[in-house]
């Protein structure tokens, strides 16, 4: 994994609340083998009409949208199911970092596993940032704060041992291989 | 160290601590079970090639295909080509990575194959105490045996089946005591609809519920793994409860839970599980089961629910419920009951077991569905499929109207083709009533086996005590 230590993009917004993960990524773009090329079906069912036109309306559509790296979401975003694929549409599709008051735990886990930060922040800051869609913000993943326009700092809450692995680009996987010792020996024990 | 009164939770995490947890990294958890399925294990597979990595414990996890596999007889055994290649492609690679890696596979045409979270009870596998994941969220499910068992993504299914462990911290305990008796015509499902609706979708969110309480300790097994099973749509992780008489009854014979004098020693240590009378939660949560009539879903998301006799609510200036209620072409204030229905789907991992089969039997028994209504009929597992017709439920569904299958998720999610199509009704048995979840375009309505049953007889969302 890429080290992760900072990020300034403009937002894009999809105020709506309990965003689920078959809105991110529907059921039926799961039958594949890989996790390449999901960006294309991130958000499907919202992004194109019957006959796969993209829908002008839809905020990751608009030309403000191109190049922007940080979705900004209604509260409970990425509630259901554990499908990883969530995650990788996000990122395949461009985006690094998610903010909402929210965030549903097992796409949490697997946003931090793929090096996609998710941002928990207040309820103000959120409306605030839905209120203003296209602002550049700052993210610092060791000071664990979101910098607004205004240069106010919001802090948010980041897992230590994520963190520690967003900023060396260290990878669980390896981690978990190394402490082997002491998986024997809770094997001989048990 | 002085006694500390401990929580089923406790209990179960720290006999799985190959670490514990620090300020600085997580605990490392041991893993007890995995079972895996053919759409989220592609992935992890690769990730172990990638690295030249083994499996380190192929006899601890077990591989099963169900949710992007035909539901049709034919596709299943080899009369005809499956219709999706894609999902044929993940069968085949599910089959080479098992073969691969050592690892057991109830394949596609295999008698005990069916979906994940009915599998695991029903071979006896799913056990108290143990710890057990999957990469699904309905994994919650195993929970109702008593023990820990939680949804994970493609990363950590590599993890497990590289190491066996997770880096995990442990979650929150919250209480959900149950009390009063469910009434005539209400099941463990609205029981469990009625929770989140009072929960909310994220209520449960950072938590494992532990499910207690007379209500619960009356409900059998399969109505427990019915409630445990939509833990995760208040956002709880896991669900769990506390194994008794009961669990034991289940388990006792079963082919793969302990046998002999392993199962006297398993007895004791079972016994030994449950809840200290004097443990803590960090919350808790009270609902009366008395009060709880059927109940069905008429927006986007599972806590979007109300009894099905009452209205639809009424929220003005909501935009994200009104963006709901759009979606569904309802109308607030106006009642559910009543509203057309095109499909009623009879499966999943939550309604698919044996009992709910036999619920929805008794009230399809001689009668037809509505003209031009679909109904979907699709058990669980291989296992309850062949149970069901020995008993004859299978005629009971045919001649009603409805479709017979072969098991899988089917179209709880629709990844196999089974769908409801845009714009039409279902009244489904299943889990999640997200926008497009059955099929693009398709507005579902959760509800119990009963009212599932009820509503296919008339042709529109009906109350089930009128026809039992």
């Amino acid at each position: 994994m890429q080290p992760f230590t900072a990020l300034v993009s403009r937002t894009v917004v999809l105020p709506g609340a309990n965003i689920d993960t078959d809105q991110i990524i529907p059921a039926r773009f799961l039958t594949t083998t890989t996790r390449a090329g999901l960006g294309e079906h991130l958000f499907a069912d919202w992004r194109y009409d019957a006959s796969g036109a993209a829908l002008a309306e839809f905020a990751l559509n608009g030309e403000p949208a191109r190049g922007c790296r940080i979705l900004v979401a209604g509260r409970n975003f990425g509630c259901g199911s554990s499908r990883e694929h969530a995650p990788w549409a996000l990122l395949d599709y461009g985006f690094r970092a998610v903010i909402s008051t929210e965030i549903a735990d097992i796409f949490r886990s697997n946003a931090l596993k793929n090096g996609l930060l998710p941002v928990v922040v207040d309820e103000a800051t959120s409306r605030w940032l839905i209120a203003h869609p296209g602002v550049e913000v700052r993210l610092d993943v060791a000071a664990r704060t979101l910098t607004l326009p205004s240069g106010a700092a919001v802090g948010f809450p980041l897992e230590p041992f994520a963190q520690h692995c967003l900023l060396e680009g260290v990878d669980e996987l390896g981690f978990l291989l190394a402490r082997s010792a002491e998986i024997e020996a809770y094997e001989r024990r048990s | 160290m002085a006694y500390a009164p401990q929580t089923l939770l406790d209990k179960i995490w720290r006999r799985h601590e190959v670490s514990p947890e620090s300020a600085a990294t997580p605990a490392v958890l041991y893993i007890d079970l995995h079972l895996i399925h053919e759409v989220t294990s592609p992935q992890a597979f690769a990730l172990l090639r990638e690295r030249a990595l083994r499996v380190r414990r192929p006899e601890r996890t077990l591989a099963t295909m169900d949710h992007s596999t035909p539901t049709l007889t034919a596709q299943v055994f080899g009369g005809a080509p499956i219709a999706i290649e894609s999902a044929a492609r993940q069968v085949r690679e599910l089959e080479a990575n098992c073969a691969h890696f050592d690892v057991e596979l109830l394949g596609l045409t295999h008698g005990e194959r069916g979906i994940v979270h009915v599998i695991g009870p029903e071979l006896g596998l799913t056990q108290p105490g143990k710890t057990i994941v999957c990469g699904d969220s309905h994994t919650s499910t195993h929970g109702a045996l008593g023990a820990l068992a939680f949804g994970i993504g493609t990363t950590e299914v590599a993890h497990v089946l590289a190491t066996q462990c997770l880096l995990q911290r442990k979650p929150r305990a919250l209480a959900v005591n149950v009390t009063g008796a469910l009434a005539a015509g209400v099941t463990a499902k609205d029981l469990i609809l009625a929770i989140i609706g009072e929960l909310g979708v994220s209520g449960g969110t950072g938590h494992v519920i532990e499910y207690r309480g007379e209500t619960i300790r009356a409900l059998d097994m399969e109505e427990r793994m019915t409630v445990c099973n939509m833990s995760i749509e208040a956002g709880a992780r896991a669900g769990m409860i506390a194994p008794d008489e009961t669990t034991f009854a289940y388990l006792a014979g079963r082919p793969r839970a302990p046998q002999g004098a392993e199962w006297e020693r398993a007895l004791q240590a079972w016994r030994a599980l449950p809840t200290d009378a004097d443990a803590s939660f960090e919350r808790e949560a009270s609902i009366d089961a008395g009060a709880v009539e059927p109940m069905i879903t008429y927006g986007t998301n599972p806590g979007m629910v109300v009894p099905i006799g009452a209205n639809i609510p009424q929220r003005p200036g909501d935009e994200i419920f009104g963006r709901a209620l759009a979606y569904m072409g309802l109308t607030p204030g106006e009642p559910i009951r009543d509203q057309p229905v095109n499909v009623v789907f009879l499966g999943s991992c939550t309604n698919a077991r044996l009992s709910d089969l036999r619920s929805a039997a008794r009230v399809l028994r001689g009668r037809h569905i509505a003209p031009g209504l679909k109904m979907l009929v699709v058990p669980g597992s291989q296992q309850v499929k062949r149970a069901a017709e020995a008993e004859g439920l299978d005629r009971v569904f045919l001649d009603a109207g409805a479709e017979w299958r072969e098991s899988g998720c089917s179209m709880c999610l629709g990844m196999n083709g089974d769908v409801v199509g845009r714009g039409e009704y279902a009244v489904s048995t299943s889990n999640r009533n997200f926008e497009g979840r059955q099929g693009t375009g398709a507005r579902t309505l959760l509800a119990s086996p009963l009212t599932a049953a009820a509503s296919a007889v008339r042709g529109r969302v009906t109350d089930p005590r009128e026809l039992i």
